[in-house]
């Protein structure tokens, strides 16, 4: 030992106690396999979890689903004191409501991106960027009581009149009711909640985008949209398509804060401002008080339909995110 | 660009100020507009977020006195935050070391070939409807025993928490300096040691950050404890696990379905609460993050 470490540093003390005893070696030997397979274990145990839930939840929808079948998806039918259980009304609901929320969130959040990752003085995007990120921090149940006591009101007295007025023609534009409970206050419940997930997620890519490559752009006389147009948005694509993804899998899953707003209906029907129903927060609102075994079932069969939706949306998020974002080396 | 050039060979005076004219004007038209529309886009959900806390807080701040923060049901909430605080406790407990070594086998462990798969994992557990792990909770623990839990639904949080600390952990691990764990392979040290007395150390930091987000989090999850734990009354203090736990959340959900505005208040009041300590906690682990990231790049 010529070079000796400073006494007292930790690497001094590490090497002073790792003699290598017999005795010594044993322990290490014992420690590092012991470590290795808790942490081993730890990760197979998440693995677990994902297996046994897609078990249990397909498991207990077997009923529901050997006795309607796919008929199941197209039947609109859902009334539980006759055991006729049919999801079409729910499925259509979600799918209107995640549509909408990213129809209308995922511009809102991209832009928003853009604004933090580009435009704003560092000064402004560190106060903007922990804001955003708050409205992701708000529980559902909260936003949805809000949804539920403030928006309604406001939607139903001016906005929902103000567009059956305007866009009457279109059938999603159908008359207001006189509750603000409805599939559009669903819909813009889950905007708000998709918008801080995608906008956090395209900042970040963004960010990343070479500054080079942006440079070079405005020296060829670009203007900063245009910088943006054909640089920084093609590089991002596939960030971005998994970041809308993202948020499609949260809007498609979120049950509080949709039963609260939606008015809990299993009709289906194409005007956003009735009531609806989505397929989660149908388990949310029925299953503490499921009359049958099949009425379970059948929640059960939604749930497993749930899973089949939120699992694919987010394997396709990371295989775009893994696959393309290497190609364009944007992403880590 | 023609066009441009014309003009400006007929008109051009050196006098005049160079302004852009024609296309560029046009051009530069477009950029402004759409950089407006992103500012607007970044004020409208920073308005959003003001509006739903003013409401919060403004409604809130009615219903909150003494009394609603240290009696039961029917006069206070104290019962419901808590049993709040000890589901999530609980959870957290058990969430916590599980993400850590999850963390620990993705950056000391698992290698090429097995990160892919561990953190897909991850990623599948951490977009997971929170309704489908009530769900699975109900199936797995629920049904059987037929009763509500507490324990239960600490469970499911637990689940939810575990893939936002792995997370979290992960990304402090990597940042670890490389050449401290060189250093300690150097000297001879064991793996195990070298994980647990210079690796984890250096990210404790980082560590707690996360845990703090997940606490945040699941704090605010109803879809568990409605299907798992919401029978319990909130007229006195439950602290066995093993029973029905009132709690926060499960009260909010059930006033809001309830038309009655003296329960309005009570759930304004106890939503100002529960987001006080979410955002208190939100801003703490950022202070701690930025805090414990300075340290570590020095």
């Amino acid at each position: 030992m010529s070079a000796t470490p400073p006494a007292g540093s930790a690497s001094l003390k590490l090497a002073r106690s790792n003699r290598q005893s017999p005795a010594r070696k044993r322990a290490d030997r014992f420690g590092d396999l012991a470590l290795f397979l808790i942490c081993a274990a730890a990760a197979l145990l998440a693995l677990l979890v994902i297996v046994l839930i897609a078990k249990e939840v397909i498991e207990g929808a077997q009923p529901a689903i050997s006795k309607f079948g796919l008929d199941f998806i197209t039947s609109s039918e859902w009334a539980p004191p006759l055991e006729k259980f049919g999801g079409e009304g729910v499925i259509v609901g979600t799918l209107i409501t995640s549509a909408m929320a990213l129809l209308i969130g995922a511009p809102v959040a991209i832009s928003i991106g853009i604004f933090l990752a580009l435009l704003a003085p560092t000064s402004v995007r560190n106060v903007v960027s922990p804001l955003v990120e708050m409205l992701a921090a708000i529980p559902s149940v909260i936003l949805g009581f809000w949804g539920l006591i403030i928006l309604g009101p406001v939607l139903v007295s001016t906005i929902e009149p103000f567009l059956h007025d305007t866009f009457g023609f279109i059938p999603l534009f159908g008359p207001p009711q006189t509750t603000g409970n409805s599939v559009f206050n669903a819909g813009l419940i889950l905007t708000i909640m998709v918008i801080p997930i995608i906008a956090s997620v395209s900042r970040d890519l963004f960010m990343a985008v070479p500054r080079e490559l942006q440079d070079g752009a405005a020296a060829l006389g670009s203007t900063r949209w245009e910088v943006i147009r054909g640089v920084v948005l093609p590089t991002t694509l596939s960030g971005m398509t998994a970041a809308c993804l993202l948020g499609l899998g949260r809007a498609l899953g979120e049950a509080i804060a949709v039963a609260q707003v939606i008015g809990g209906s299993t009709e289906s029907h194409l005007s956003l401002f009735e009531p609806g129903g989505t397929m989660a927060s149908l388990i949310a609102l029925q299953f503490p008080s499921a009359v049958s075994k099949m009425h379970t079932a059948s929640l059960y069969y939604l749930a497993a339909l749930l899973l089949v939706i939120g699992v694919t949306s987010n394997l396709l998020a990371s295989w775009i995110g893994s696959r393309f974002g290497n190609a364009a080396g944007v992403t880590r | 660009m023609s066009l441009f050039r014309r003009r400006a060979e007929k008109e051009f005076d050196p006098t005049q100020p160079l302004v852009a004219t024609g296309n560029l004007s046009r051009r530069h038209f477009v950029s402004r507009v759409i950089q407006f529309l992103a500012i607007a886009a970044a004020v409208a959900a920073v308005a959003v977020l003001v509006i739903v806390i003013w409401a919060v807080v403004s409604h809130g701040a009615k219903a909150i006195s003494w009394t609603f923060i240290t009696t039961g049901y029917p006069t206070g909430v104290g019962p419901y935050l808590v049993g709040t605080f000890e589901i999530v406790a609980i959870a957290t407990l058990i969430a916590m070391p599980i993400g850590v070594l999850i963390a620990l086998f993705l950056t000391e462990y698992a290698g090429r070939r097995w990160t892919r798969p561990v953190q897909l994992v991850l990623d599948v557990m951490n977009g997971l409807p929170s309704i489908l792990i009530a769900v699975f909770i109900y199936i797995l623990i629920v049904a059987p025993t037929k009763k509500q839990s507490g324990i239960a639904a600490a469970i499911a949080l637990a689940i939810i928490e575990v893939p936002l600390i792995a997370r979290g952990t992960q990304e402090v691990l990597n940042l670890v300096p490389s050449h401290q764990r060189e250093a300690a392979d150097a000297l001879g040290v064991a793996r195990w040691r070298s994980i647990l007395t210079i690796i984890l150390p250096a990210a404790v930091g980082g560590i707690v950050t996360a845990t703090l987000l997940s606490v945040a989090r699941a704090a605010g999850e109803t879809a568990p404890v409605l299907l798992i734990d919401s029978l319990a009354k909130g007229d006195s203090i439950q602290l066995n696990p093993f029973g029905q736990i009132p709690n926060v959340p499960v009260r909010i959900f059930q006033l809001s379905e309830e038309a009655n505005p003296e329960g309005f208040t009570e759930a304004w009041g106890l939503s100002l609460i529960l987001i006080a300590i979410i955002l208190a906690l939100g801003l703490s682990s950022r202070a701690l993050l930025n805090r414990s990231k300075r340290k570590m790049s020095r």
